[in-house]
């Protein structure tokens, strides 16, 4: 069979089994649609919760980052594992014996307040779409390569598979159709990666291979990387060239904006008991951390594989770069998709690939007669490109194109269901029609995810040049804004309506107000017209991905003084405080 | 439950809460960033100990940490007898 009739024969297997999971755990009330009726086991709520997060960008592009970045990848390792540590001992118990739908939800009665709750619904829309963008983007991405498809004929595709399980099925059916992606995802991402840490080093577990040694060479994998790196002139794969101050800040900006992200606390309203939430951080943590310390080998490994294939012999001499007529054939695949390009600039039919920014090194390539780097690299192929790298077979290549888009389908999915609980509970029941029947707030909710799903696509067909910026505006929005509003709300029972909304605001204006002076993100969007985006003008040398972790801070300190200079929260809400803290329902005289 | 018993459970909660805060804190951003040039120094195999930290080994702290914290108040929440069911 074809590589191209596989693929759509997978896929098109994966989509048969979503669906039908869809319609075999469809939606009849409220609490279904919301939080699947609060009975989502922590295991299976583990997995859903890892295929939820892990999105196109995590398994199609994070490996990639990493082969290109090194050591400053550690950034996107540990800021996404990490949220999960505070979710776990600071959020999601409390969260799930408040008992609740949604997060505005819990900060509305938290606060006894209508306009924190519309401030939390604007933070959780934006950041929301932000994220669904760039999903819509990725599924795009998969079907133009693997199925050569039109972009928006892979997109429509993707809306009306989506459509159908969320529409049809709310939490419920997204909670079990992600335990199926979740496994197709995993395993399409660890088949690659165990051939080729075998065929590189003869260890088959990834995360011991890339401590190990290339095989009948007797050096470690990651110190032959480091000497073919700076043999070329790019910066030592281990070491870093960011400052400690900013991965410190954007590592914590990941990993509390991680623990604030919507779609990833509203997935432990759906177990049944507290101690079911607590553990099935654990669980949805151990599925996650399978494709996360997988992927920085895949990364190293890729790096080597790649510049062992352009530069196989010594560097200068004549036939030490790759001729581009003896080029492999996944190098051809992926010229026709303009993500690998190559430019011949001193004419000699070989492919010189070094680090011509670097000024020292620069010069000894002239020497060479290298005039500048002549390869362009995409680093979102390398996980796609992985299998073809590796020469295994097609049935692989296929279910790699079926992990991306259940990636990507999985995390749309559960994006688009929060915005639906935002517009249907917290702004149509909470707000515009407080005695609103369930049966119409369950219609309005299926409306407002259809709705949702066109502004998404068409988000997808027609993006925006910022998303990728915006994804770290997401990050630091829901670091500023939700995570300390919910934090002091369990942890504080002296903060009050006005400190909360105070410090909201306080942190998403200065969070917003600093990515929009380096990064120009709405009001000019190629480039910002104010600020210089570099090191030495950055406040305290916090890049605009780490600030998030000062507005933050400020929120707690304006929250906590503002409270304290105005009048304690109600006697009731106290209680409320105090009843969410412990597991079991208190009774009225124990209060 | 009256309100002593009620701050003993909250108070053995926020101790067990901050031990595994410290821990989560030392080995990724101590061990993974601020003393990562420190650890490079000793190597485990073919890795360099600081980096190792910064892309293995504080995914599989943290991971432990959940199950450790989620171990632990269970007993907690027994001994207080606020456990559920």
């Amino acid at each position: 069979m074809s590589l191209q009739a596989l693929t759509y024969l997978v896929v098109g297997l994966s989509f048969a089994l979503y669906i039908g999971i869809a319609i075999w755990s469809r939606a009849h009330n409220t609490g279904d649609f919301y939080i699947a009726g609060k009975g989502v086991s922590p295991v299976a709520n583990g997995m859903a919760t890892a295929a939820d997060w892990m999105s196109a960008a995590s398994f199609i592009s994070m490996a990639g980052l990493i082969a290109f970045l090194g050591y400053d990848g550690s950034v996107y390792l540990m800021g996404w594992t990490g949220g999960y540590v505070l979710l776990a001992l600071l959020l999601a118990p409390y969260l799930r014996k408040f008992g609740k739908f949604t997060v505005p939800e819990f900060i509305a009665e938290r606060y006894y307040s209508r306009t924190a709750r519309i401030v939390a619904v604007i933070c959780l829309i934006f950041i929301s779409f932000t994220y669904v963008a760039g999903q819509m983007r990725g599924v795009g991405i998969v079907f133009s390569r693997f199925l050569e498809v039109d972009v928006t004929v892979g997109l429509l595709i993707g809306m009306g598979v989506v459509f159908v399980y969320a529409v049809l099925g709310g939490m419920k059916g997204i909670t079990y159709t992600q335990v199926a992606q979740y496994c197709v995802l995993i395993f399409a991402y660890t088949v690659p990666a165990v051939f080729i840490a075998i065929q590189l080093t003869g260890n088959p577990i990834p995360q011991l291979a890339f401590g190990g040694e290339v095989a009948n060479s007797g050096t470690p994998l990651l110190d032959k990387l480091n000497d073919i790196v700076t043999s070329l002139g790019f910066n030592e794969y281990t070491s870093g060239t960011k400052s400690r101050i900013d991965v410190f800040c954007i590592t914590m900006a990941l990993m509390v904006g991680t623990a604030g992200l919507p779609h990833v606390i509203v997935r432990f309203f759906t177990v049944p008991r507290v101690r079911d939430a607590r553990v099935s951080a654990g669980w949805a943590l151990l599925f996650i951390a399978i494709l996360y310390t997988t992927a920085p080998a895949v990364g190293s490994m890729a790096r080597y594989n790649l510049l062992e294939t352009i530069q196989p012999g010594e560097i200068g001499a004549v036939d030490g770069s790759l001729a581009y007529d003896e080029r492999p054939g996944w190098f051809e695949t992926w010229e026709n998709t303009g993500l690998v390009r190559f430019d011949d600039r001193n004419g000699d039919g070989r492919i010189q690939y070094y680090n011509d920014a670097n000024p020292e090194f620069a010069a000894r390539a002239e020497e060479f007669g290298w005039q500048g780097n002549e390869l362009s690299v995409d680093r979102d192929i390398m996980v796609l490109a992985n299998p073809e790298i590796a020469g295994l077979p097609n049935w692989v290549i296929a279910l790699v194109a079926a992990g991306g888009i259940a990636a990507a389908l999985s995390t749309a999915a559960g994006l688009l269901l929060v915005i639906s609980a935002a517009v249907s509970h917290d702004l149509i029941k909470g707000i515009v029609a407080p005695h609103i029947s369930e049966k119409k707030e369950l219609l309005a909710g299926r409306i407002a995810a259809a709705f949702a799903i066109m502004v998404a696509g068409y988000l997808g067909f027609d993006p925006p040049g910022w998303v990728a910026q915006v994804v770290a505006f997401a990050f630091g929005l829901a670091a500023a804004s939700l995570f300390p509003a919910i934090l002091l709300g369990i942890f504080f029972k002296r903060v009050n309506k006005q400190g909360a909304i105070a410090g909201m605001l306080t942190g998403l204006l200065f969070t917003y107000g600093y990515i929009e002076f380096y990064k120009g993100l709405f009001l000019k969007w190629a480039g910002s017209p104010w600020g210089t985006n570099t090191a030495e003008h950055w406040l305290f040398g916090i890049s605009p991905e780490g600030i998030g972790v000062v507005g933050m801070t400020l929120n707690f300190i304006v929250a906590l003084t503002v409270s304290h200079l105005t009048t304690p929260p109600p006697e009731r809400i106290q209680h409320m405080v105090e009843n969410i803290r412990v597991p079991r329902e208190l009774d009225e005289e124990h209060l | 439950m009256n309100r002593d018993k009620r701050l003993a459970y909250w108070r053995a909660n926020l101790r067990l809460v901050a031990l595994c805060l410290i821990i989560w804190f030392v080995c990724s951003y101590g061990f993974g960033v601020l003393l990562v040039e420190e650890l490079n120094r000793i190597r485990i195999g073919g890795f360099q100990l600081g980096f190792w930290f910064a892309q293995q080994g504080s995914i599989y702290v943290f991971v432990a940490l959940i199950f450790f914290y989620a171990w632990r108040m269970n007993r907690i929440d027994r001994k207080f007898d606020v456990h559920e069911d």
